[in-house]
């Protein structure tokens, strides 16, 4: 901002910047400290330096190697969706049903809510406008039974992927996180070595309980991936970052509307140049 | 959080028991530590950064430095202050003692459980031996009308008619009219999530608020929110005349730090809390206990 000494109110001003994107207070403390020592070793002259050094520290906790997503890997390739209630699980399986039906793909959802009050039409809907089939059970089914239901079918159609859509759930119900352990066992009991990839989808709007929701999850079922929604409203989803830093799950994509093209893949320096604009 | 305050602040005040005076280093440790609690709670870093300005005066009173345990007192200051500000000792009960039928509607956020709660609350108000109906204003979130149909046919409640290709205003203005016809007292209407950048979906609630003017305008909120829900929370009471707030997901291990953002920038009351996906969820909303929770007690 035109301005060329580095004091303490730049610092706070880039505290504020973080904190205001729910980085945390772990990993923004940390980011400062950084900043601070190199400030005190005369390595930054300019604010614009500083701000140049923080990007670059960010991008690189964002950006460290994982495991791919490639959905040619296994035939068919199995994806399950799971998060806690409201995150946009539904959502992202329609459009990721979508984009994959346009590459060609042979593509089967699994209506694996059964609890949440018309889930199973709600995705029966997103297969239709993703032109692609949906199983499902009635309400009140086990989901397990769905999961077995949705890999046999996915075997005999002979799809390339199978997204299986899960019931919203808070990483504190023990009983709910057992469902899905049980439902990845079915999976890789029919198809061996499914699910190839769970995904965990974050609101970006949530604060840092989206830490614990990580950790818990991937404890219970070993993330693959993240996927996180809403960034088209004026939340940043900061804690992904903290996320990276502390357990090397990847961001996959960015939901960014409800439409059935709102979704890109996860670029870093695109996400940390937008956490800086205010 | 690895210590509780308790904890923290214990520490703070040993060092000061040896020096027997209260100075303004301790004190500076003391907000340091409550404003980490605070900011690790997801209250927003402006609002926390007010909330120290309100209490480092009262946490530095001799009150305190006399007592036995001072870290127990800065903590009771900081809770009561925290309770007071979110409205200990204010009427939170949803205003409903007009002419019927009477309108409630409910807003906010995707996926922050309007559309559970509106089964919730038709479930308390029959309870309170009201006669509810159920109104589905979402015609955009596929299947919205019928998960709120799914509700009602749980519940035994009477949901409207409404069709997908009906405008929002159009089917809360029948609904009103019929219910007025069929002797329902409470109408409750289901708004589509919506971001609140989003000027054109906005203006279609405040359609709704002028045509069948709610006796209550609820802004549903996750409790799992972060920093922006001060931004959330500012934009829709700015462009809707709110009257409460309803915290959902409370039956998670989130601190809840939004409830204060939101109590701060709207000075709207919580009225009631979400405690769990079943109709039976929903609780009354108490201060102290939500400013317990905030400090990690
Ligand atoms: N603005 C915005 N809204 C989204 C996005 N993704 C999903 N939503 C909306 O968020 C709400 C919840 O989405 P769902 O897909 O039903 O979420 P879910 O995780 O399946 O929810 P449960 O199954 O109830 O746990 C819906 O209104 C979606 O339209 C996004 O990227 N941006
Ligand atoms: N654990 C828990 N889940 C809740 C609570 N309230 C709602 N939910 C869940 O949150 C998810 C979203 O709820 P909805 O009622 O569909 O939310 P909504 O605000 O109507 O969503 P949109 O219409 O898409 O904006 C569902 O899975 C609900 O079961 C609560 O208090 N606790
Ligand atoms: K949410
Ligand atoms: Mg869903
Ligand atoms: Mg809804």
């Amino acid at each position: 901002r035109g301005r060329t000494a580095i004091d303490a109110d730049l610092i706070e001003e880039l505290e504020e910047i973080l904190i205001t994107a729910d980085l945390g207070m772990q990993t923004t403390q940390q980011l400062i400290d950084s900043l601070e020592s190199s400030r005190t070793k005369g390595e930054l002259a300019s604010s614009e330096q500083v701000r140049q050094l923080l990007m670059e520290e960010l991008t690189k906790i964002l950006s460290f190697d994982s495991k791919p997503l490639d959905v040619t890997s296994a035939s068919p390739f199995v994806i399950m969706v799971i998060g806690v209630n409201g995150v946009g699980k539904t959502t992202t399986i329609g459009k990721l049903a979508n984009q994959f039906a346009l590459q060609g793909k042979k593509v089967i959802l699994g209506a694996g809510d059964t609890f949440r009050a018309a889930a199973a039409e709600q995705l029966q809907v997103w297969g239709e406008r993703a032109d692609v089939e949906v199983i499902s059970h009635t309400e009140g089914a086990d989901p397990s039974a769905v999961a077995f239901d949705a890999a046999k079918a996915a075997v005999a159609r002979k799809a390339d992927i199978l997204l299986l859509d899960t019931a919203g759930r808070l990483h504190t119900k023990v009983n709910l996180m057992a469902e899905l352990k049980k439902m990845r066992r079915v999976l890789d009991r029919e198809i061996p070595g499914a699910p190839h990839e769970v995904l965990l989808v974050l609101d970006a709007t949530t604060g840092q309980n989206a830490l614990t929701q990580a950790k818990l999850f991937n404890e219970a079922v070993d993330l693959d991936g993240i996927v996180l929604t809403k960034l088209d409203g004026t939340a940043k989803g900061g804690i992904v970052v903290a996320i990276a830093a502390e357990l090397q799950v990847p961001v996959r994509f960015v939901g960014i509307g409800e439409q059935l093209d709102d979704l890109r893949p996860f670029d870093a320096e695109m996400f940390v140049s937008v956490l800086f604009d205010r | 959080m690895f210590d509780t305050l308790s904890d923290k602040l214990d520490s703070v005040f040993k060092k000061l028991r040896g020096h027997g005076r209260l100075t303004e280093q301790h004190i500076k440790e003391t907000m340091r530590e409550i404003r980490l609690v605070l900011l690790e709670a997801d209250v927003n870093f402006r609002v926390v950064k007010s909330f120290i300005a309100k209490v480092s005066e009262r946490a530095a009173s001799q009150e305190i430095l006399k007592s036995l345990t001072p870290a127990q007192q800065v903590i009771k200051v900081v809770r009561e202050e925290l309770s007071r500000l979110m409205g200990e000792g204010e009427d939170n009960t949803l205003n409903l003692s007009v002419k019927p039928p009477v309108p409630i509607m409910l807003c906010g956020l995707q996926g922050a459980g309007k559309t559970t709660t509106c089964g919730k609350l038709a479930l308390k108000l029959r309870r309170e031996k009201r006669n509810p109906m159920l109104v589905p204003a979402d015609v955009y979130r596929p299947a919205a009308i019928a998960q709120l149909k799914t509700l009602g046919r749980q519940l035994d409640v009477e949901v409207f008619d409404s069709q997908a290709g009906q405008d929002p205003v159009d089917i809360c203005d029948q609904a009103l009219r019929y219910a007025e016809l069929n002797g329902f007292d409470t109408i409750i209407l289901d708004t589509a999530g919506r971001l609140h950048v989003d000027t054109e979906l906005m203006g279609e609630l405040q359609r709704i608020v002028n045509k069948v003017q709610p006796q209550e305008i609820l802004f549903v909120a996750d409790a799992m929110t972060g920093q922006d829900a001060v931004t959330v929370a500012a934009s829709f009471d700015e462009q809707l005349p709110l009257t409460g707030v309803i915290l959902t997901k409370l039956d998670g291990d989130a601190r809840g730090g939004a409830a204060l953002s939101i109590r701060e920038v709207t000075g709207k009351p919580i009225k009631l809390v979400g405690m769990g996906e079943k109709l039976d969820a929903l609780e009354q909303f108490y201060p102290d206990r939500m400013a317990q929770r905030i400090l990690g007690m």
